[in-house]
């Protein structure tokens, strides 16, 4: 986790607010950083989490998380991590094949119409689940990444939304855990079609905190990587209402600074 | 961090019992060496060549295993085949295995056309031979007592230098001669002979995706290249090329309408396809004439799933053709994406302005530039530099007062 990060946000592992939907958007950028920032964030916090990675594999989280300092493998193996790897099962969903036994949570590539109910029920399975025997962790957590390639793979945009507001409501509202997801979008404002376009809508509609993430909008530099737009929708806990902030990042090999906007080393 | 006098007497085998100093050389690392490969220097990943050694530098040294690389191909489809055949030879030169899927013109003819390397050592392999390894055991090494630095060190090869080295260069006027190319082992994929087979399935993929991503895994399967089975003992790198995936001979009609029926055919192949690859020790090359896909979004998406993506823009036919600027050269290349695999950071380029040249003997990527304004105002920075870099490193005799 990125501790520069953590004091924009107000959040340590330590007091979590729980109950929270935060949504990830980049445009014509690579907003995955983040979803490595959360998910050694919510480890770190001892919480539940159930990962569904859908574009990369497992060792390329792991890879990174171990240079943040949270080892994936030995959290899979004490139960504090499920992790779906949605190349590895897709597979034998997309090439049929009689004897191998596919994960059912990923089925909806067969019949991408039918909508994404197999999913949400892998995904309840692994947040409800009761840890009689093994330590106790906190609120479940899930972070998905990323929900735009599910439109990519054929889902219709109501589906994705119906799919979201299910996890909202039993993650966040039920088990008052937290909710992280990921969407991406390439182009520029005018091109979107109308799916991704509705998609995005929809989902900062659910969202309590959105980050957004963004070339620089005067062009491309080598040393600063982008720019990073915090909303929040609801007042925070100390009474203060800051709805909006800015913030220019670069990505460094283990971590990332953050400095607000023209004050980058390179400039100054 | 020289070693202390009094080891030198000692023999080398008592020197590294007694760990003299903490400068040891490794004796042998735990990666895998596969002629042909070479690790990042960035993340450690496994990186081939794509056969053109400027577009391996822009790509942050070469292909990672387990990756796509999208062209996007310009007009007349002339520069993104070429880039097609390079990244073919170089499996040829290096002794990779090849799989070839293409609709336009059979693999082997495609095959035929590769160009000639130009090196007086490329060692014609014949069948008989087994392939060397690499890296083999140091034991009948005699112990050296002067030169006892270099013990460690692999031993020199003379014989299939080429294999071990990273990147080559090729002569475009000559083609390939037969007893290199017959050399390679390769699979191919033309998808006349496919027929489509009757299915009730009602799935958004086309049948050809569906029997190419299936011939693709059964051939990662049969050759051994699927990281999950026990790998043989001799590894060995699968070089994947699917040209013009997209066009209407696929029977796909993404190109061919605005809102095509078969919208999420290509995207799903892609996912696939990178599923299979993340899982076995291969690279893909994937070309798609994106300048008949219309919807700007969907091309985003095609992106997105693929790893690497770069598009050629060339200059032949268009305006731009005389215009003096680019005299130089023959299209402009865009790098659309570079990856972040195992690593927070990627190796973005450092300019994005890049155009490139076909010479015979080099295929040149260059930083578009405009040449040196010899009038009064000389004090003007030139367009290729751009004004971030500029800051960065601003050296004192820009400016001019």
């Amino acid at each position: 986790m990125f501790t520069e990060l953590n004091s924009i946000l107000n959040a340590s592992p330590e007091s979590l607010t729980p109950g929270e939907f935060i949504l990830l958007s980049d445009r014509q950028s690579d907003a995955s950083f983040l979803i490595h920032h959360f998910l050694s964030f919510y480890l770190k916090a001892r919480c539940k989490v159930c990962f569904v990675a859908l574009v990369q594999s497992f060792s390329h989280y792991n890879a990174v998380s171990q240079r943040l300092g949270i080892s994936l493998t030995q959290a899979k193996e004490k139960g504090q991590l499920t992790f779906l790897e949605g190349l590895k099962e897709s597979l034998s969903v997309l090439i049929p094949q009689e004897e191998n036994a596919e994960n059912q949570a990923m089925s909806f590539l067969r019949d991408p119409a039918a909508g994404l109910r197999s999913l949400y029920e892998f995904i309840q399975s692994s947040v409800v689940e009761s840890n009689g025997s093994g330590e106790q962790w906190g609120p479940p957590v899930l972070l998905m990444d990323d929900v735009s390639v599910l439109l990519s793979l054929g889902v219709h945009v109501g589906a994705v939304l119906d799919f979201s507001h299910y996890c909202r409501a039993t993650v966040c509202s039920q088990l008052q855990g937290n909710v992280v997801m990921l969407v991406r979008r390439d182009g520029e404002a005018e091109e979107d079609d109308e799916g991704s376009e509705q998609l995005m809508r929809g989902l900062t509609h659910q969202s309590c905190l959105t980050l957004h993430v963004q070339g620089l909008p005067t062009g491309y530099c080598r040393d600063i990587h982008g720019q990073v737009e915090l909303c929040w929708k609801k007042r925070q806990s100390d009474g203060q209402h800051t709805p909006k902030k800015v913030f220019q990042f670069k990505v460094h090999d283990k971590g990332l600074s953050f400095f607000a906007r023209g004050t980058s080393s390179a400039v100054l | 961090m020289a070693a202390p006098v009094s080891s030198v007497d000692k023999t080398p085998a008592e020197c590294s019992a007694l760990n003299v100093t903490s400068f040891q050389k490794k004796t042998r690392s735990k990666s895998i060496s596969i002629p042909g490969t070479r690790p990042s220097v960035q993340n450690g990943q496994l990186l081939v060549s794509s056969g053109v050694t400027s577009l391996d530098y822009l790509l942050g040294g070469g292909l990672a295993v387990g990756t796509v690389l999208l062209i996007e191909e310009d007009r007349y489809d002339s520069f993104s085949r070429m880039i097609f055949k390079y990244f073919l030879a170089e499996g040829v030169v290096c002794r990779h295995e090849l799989f070839v899927a293409a609709t336009q013109d059979d693999p082997d003819d495609i095959l035929q056309e590769l160009p000639a390397p130009i090196l007086d050592d490329v060692a014609i392999h014949r069948p008989g031979d087994q392939p060397r390894m690499s890296c083999e055991p140091q034991d009948t090494l005699d112990a050296m007592k002067i030169a006892w630095r270099y013990q460690n060190l692999p031993k020199v090869q003379s014989a299939l230098a080429s294999s071990s080295r990273f990147g080559h260069y090729y002569d475009v006027s000559k083609i390939m001669e037969p007893e290199i190319r017959q050399a390679a082992k390769w699979h191919r994929f033309y998808h006349p002979e496919h027929p489509p087979l009757s299915s009730g399935t009602h799935s958004p993929k086309l049948e050809s995706y569906s029997a190419l991503l299936k011939s693709l895994r059964e051939v990662i399967r049969r050759e051994g290249f699927d990281l999950n089975a026990p790998l043989p003992k001799s590894r060995n790198i699968l070089r994947v090329g699917l040209h013009s995936l997209g066009s209407a001979l696929w029977g796909d009609d993404l190109c061919c309408h605005d809102n095509p029926k078969n919208v999420h055919a290509l995207t799903s192949f892609l996912y696939g396809l990178r599923a299979l690859l993340r899982s076995s020790l291969a690279v893909a090359v994937v070309t798609v004439p994106s300048h008949l896909i219309q919807d700007r979004a969907l091309m985003g998406s095609i992106t997105r799933l693929c790893d690497n993506a770069i598009a050629l823009e060339s200059f032949k036919g268009s305006e731009r053709e005389t215009n003096p600027l680019y005299k130089d050269y023959h299209g402009l290349l865009h790098v659309r994406q570079v990856p972040r695999l195992n690593c927070l950071a990627s190796q973005l380029p450092d300019h994005k302005d890049l155009a490139f040249k076909l010479k015979r003997k080099q295929f040149t990527i260059e930083r578009l530039h405009l040449p040196p304004d010899l009038s009064e105002t000389v004090s003007r920075v030139g367009k290729g530099e751009s004004a971030a870099a500029a800051c960065a490193s601003s050296s004192a005799k820009h400016l001019d007062f």
